[in-house]
């Protein structure tokens, strides 16, 4: 797999991160050899082999369905660079 | 019958096009609790009210799931005849907006909880069967309020992490009829399960609706445009019949259809493209690595199978075995639980056809009109039997009968009280019936000559004077025998 500058600021975009255009070479060239790096792995064939999700060998940790939390809308709001008593507060989506 | 009759069809210049169409159904789970925090999902509270650090995302928080959450999508899975998945993994599904605080969504992707199913519609042309893709879970997103400020929007995180099963069918529905049917069918089995409560005004069942066209004819899928998170049955079918004219229109101008998101326009009734979801399809899934693959005992899954109540489909088949009802009666009667389960008090009680027809008439008008749910109607199941009883033995005439409901209506009592009460009680002594019959008779003795002469029209001029006279409560039977046996004297 090899990544092209479009596809670089593709993903940039989607996750909203915002690339120097002076840098997307380099950007490409770095991101670009460590895919190759990674890529070696291909060799192994791994046809009979699982995914591995996790390297714990246990199930998921459950809990009981109980209302156990909650009610704190003060400090939930607090760090929010804009907010009323209630809400959140964000420029307008909207389509 | 041809089931192909009553597809829903387009009409182009160019031939006819048939609309394929297929539903991911959003339902949000019955549970104290949100997905993976102990926040309550109980609707309608204040806003932010009940939000938890896991549900507004901040950093370092961890997920814990809700067992009972897993136990319903797996009773879910059941009520579907669907492959229940004993190992499943949760996956982040990445996206932007603003009533998303993670960044990305919990999900699942490539290893849902619930496999291939199936759901059964019945429709006037014969049963279908509709095939499910999967059904997996997920994190409801919190709220976006656009009408509080003009240049803002409020976000509520109430809804945030409530614990979502997203049904996904195969593309087996043919006709805005059918979706109908389809969501109905659903909101039913699972309102049985108590899975999901199904109420479409507060958003407990959503849906995106995939719909694409082709010519009559042809094998190919056409290419697919969804329409996001349309909250009615009537919504669904009107984006669906404007939608496939839409790409008939542009098929017909031969020109390509774009696989996008678009949404649908209540007002305007009309759908159009979200240019913000260009890139929604782009959701760059990965495991999460907060949360471990879900492996489920089989023990589990048999116990819960074993632990499921009665379903729709079954108890339709046992009402028609059992109380001798018709299969359109017996649909009625098993749309809800509480409708099913008020009808099997009454017909233990009394007359089995009869209650059905006077529950799906006189009942079911009067809880319409007056807006309410069966088991909040204002007349018991144990006196609706009585009514039906006193019919079914002859006691009080259907006419009367109605009378006694509507006094039951009003005053919840006993129709056997009414009726004693009232004096209604039918005229079935032919003693009696005769004395009224004989003196109208004789008031009227220059129609009976005319009756005689041939006038036999006047039969009915008759009845109606007796049943005046009688106060309603003649026995109508009787009158005609007897009535016929004095006029020909």
């Amino acid at each position: 797999m090899s990544l092209d500058k479009e596809k670089i600021k593709h993903v940039a975009k989607l996750a909203r991160i915002s690339v120097d255009e002076a840098k997307v070479d380099t950007l490409t060239k770095d991101l670009n050899s460590i895919f190759k790096f990674i890529e070696q792995l291909n060799e192994l064939n791994t046809d009979k082999v699982e995914p591995l999700t996790s390297i714990l060998n246990q199930s998921l940790r459950s809990r009981k369905d109980e209302i156990s939390d909650g009610k704190i809308r003060e400090k939930i709001l607090k760090n929010s660079p804009k907010k009323s008593e209630e809400f959140f507060i964000v420029p307008k989506v909207v389509e | 019958m041809s089931k192909e009759k009553f597809n829903y069809f387009v009409n182009g210049d160019k031939g006819e096009y048939e609309v394929i169409i297929g539903l991911e159904v959003h339902a949000q789970i019955l549970s104290n609790s949100k997905l993976f925090s102990g926040s309550s999902t109980k609707f309608g509270a204040d806003p932010n009210k009940q939000v938890s650090l896991i549900d507004s995302a901040f950093p370092g928080m961890l997920p814990v799931i809700n067992e009972e959450c897993v136990k319903q999508a797996v009773r879910t899975g059941l009520g579907l005849n669907a492959k229940i998945n004993n190992y499943s993994v949760f996956d982040r599904k990445n996206y932007f907006y603003a009533d998303l605080p993670q960044g990305y969504q919990i999900s699942q992707y490539k290893n849902p909880i619930v496999g291939e199913g199936k759901v059964l519609l019945d429709m006037p042309y014969g049963s279908k069967e509709i095939g499910i893709e999967r059904l997996h879970l997920e994190q409801d997103a919190g709220k976006s309020i656009h009408d509080m400020d003009p240049s803002n929007t409020y976000v509520d995180l109430n809804r945030s992490g409530i614990a979502l099963m997203e049904i996904v069918s195969k593309p087996d529905l043919r006709s805005p009829e059918e979706v109908n049917a389809y969501i109905k069918k659903l909101r039913t089995i699972m309102r049985y399960l108590g899975t999901c409560d199904g109420n479409m005004q507060e958003g407990s069942l959503r849906a995106d609706v995939n719909v694409s066209v082709r010519k009559v004819g042809s094998k190919k899928f056409g290419t697919r445009c969804e329409i996001k998170n349309v909250n009615s049955i009537k919504f669904m079918q009107m984006a669906i019949e404007y939608e496939a004219n839409r790409q008939v229109e542009l098929l017909e101008e031969g020109k390509e259809i774009d696989q996008e998101t678009r949404l649908f326009d209540t007002k305007k009734n009309e759908t159009r493209s979200m240019r913000s979801k260009e890139d929604a399809h782009d959701y760059r899934y990965f495991p999460d690595p907060d949360l471990l693959p879900l492996k489920l005992e089989q023990k589990l899954i048999d116990d819960l199978k074993k632990s499921l109540p009665e379903l729709p489909d079954n108890k339709k088949e046992r009402f028609i075995q059992e109380y001798g009802l018709n299969s359109y009666e017996a649909n009625v009667l098993v749309s809800e639980k509480e409708i099913s389960d008020y009808y099997e008090e009454v017909a233990k009680l009394s007359d089995k056809k009869l209650a059905a027809t006077w529950m799906m008439g006189d009942l079911f008008a009067m809880l319409n009109d007056k807006g309410l749910n069966i088991s909040r109607s204002p007349i018991s199941a144990k006196n609706f039997a009585e009514l039906v009883q006193s019919i079914k033995s002859g006691e009080i005439s259907g006419r009367i009968a109605k009378q006694v409901f509507e006094i039951m209506v009003e005053s919840g009592d006993n129709p056997k009280k009414i009726i004693e009460s009232k004096g209604m009680k039918q005229q079935s002594d032919p003693k009696e019936l005769e004395k009224i019959i004989t003196e109208i008779l004789s008031k009227n003795k220059d129609k009976v000559d005319q009756y005689k002469a041939g006038k036999e029209k006047l039969f009915g001029f008759f009845i109606g004077e007796i049943m005046k006279l009688s106060g309603g409560k003649a026995n109508p039977r009787l009158t005609n025998e007897i009535l016929k046996k004095l006029l020909k004297g």
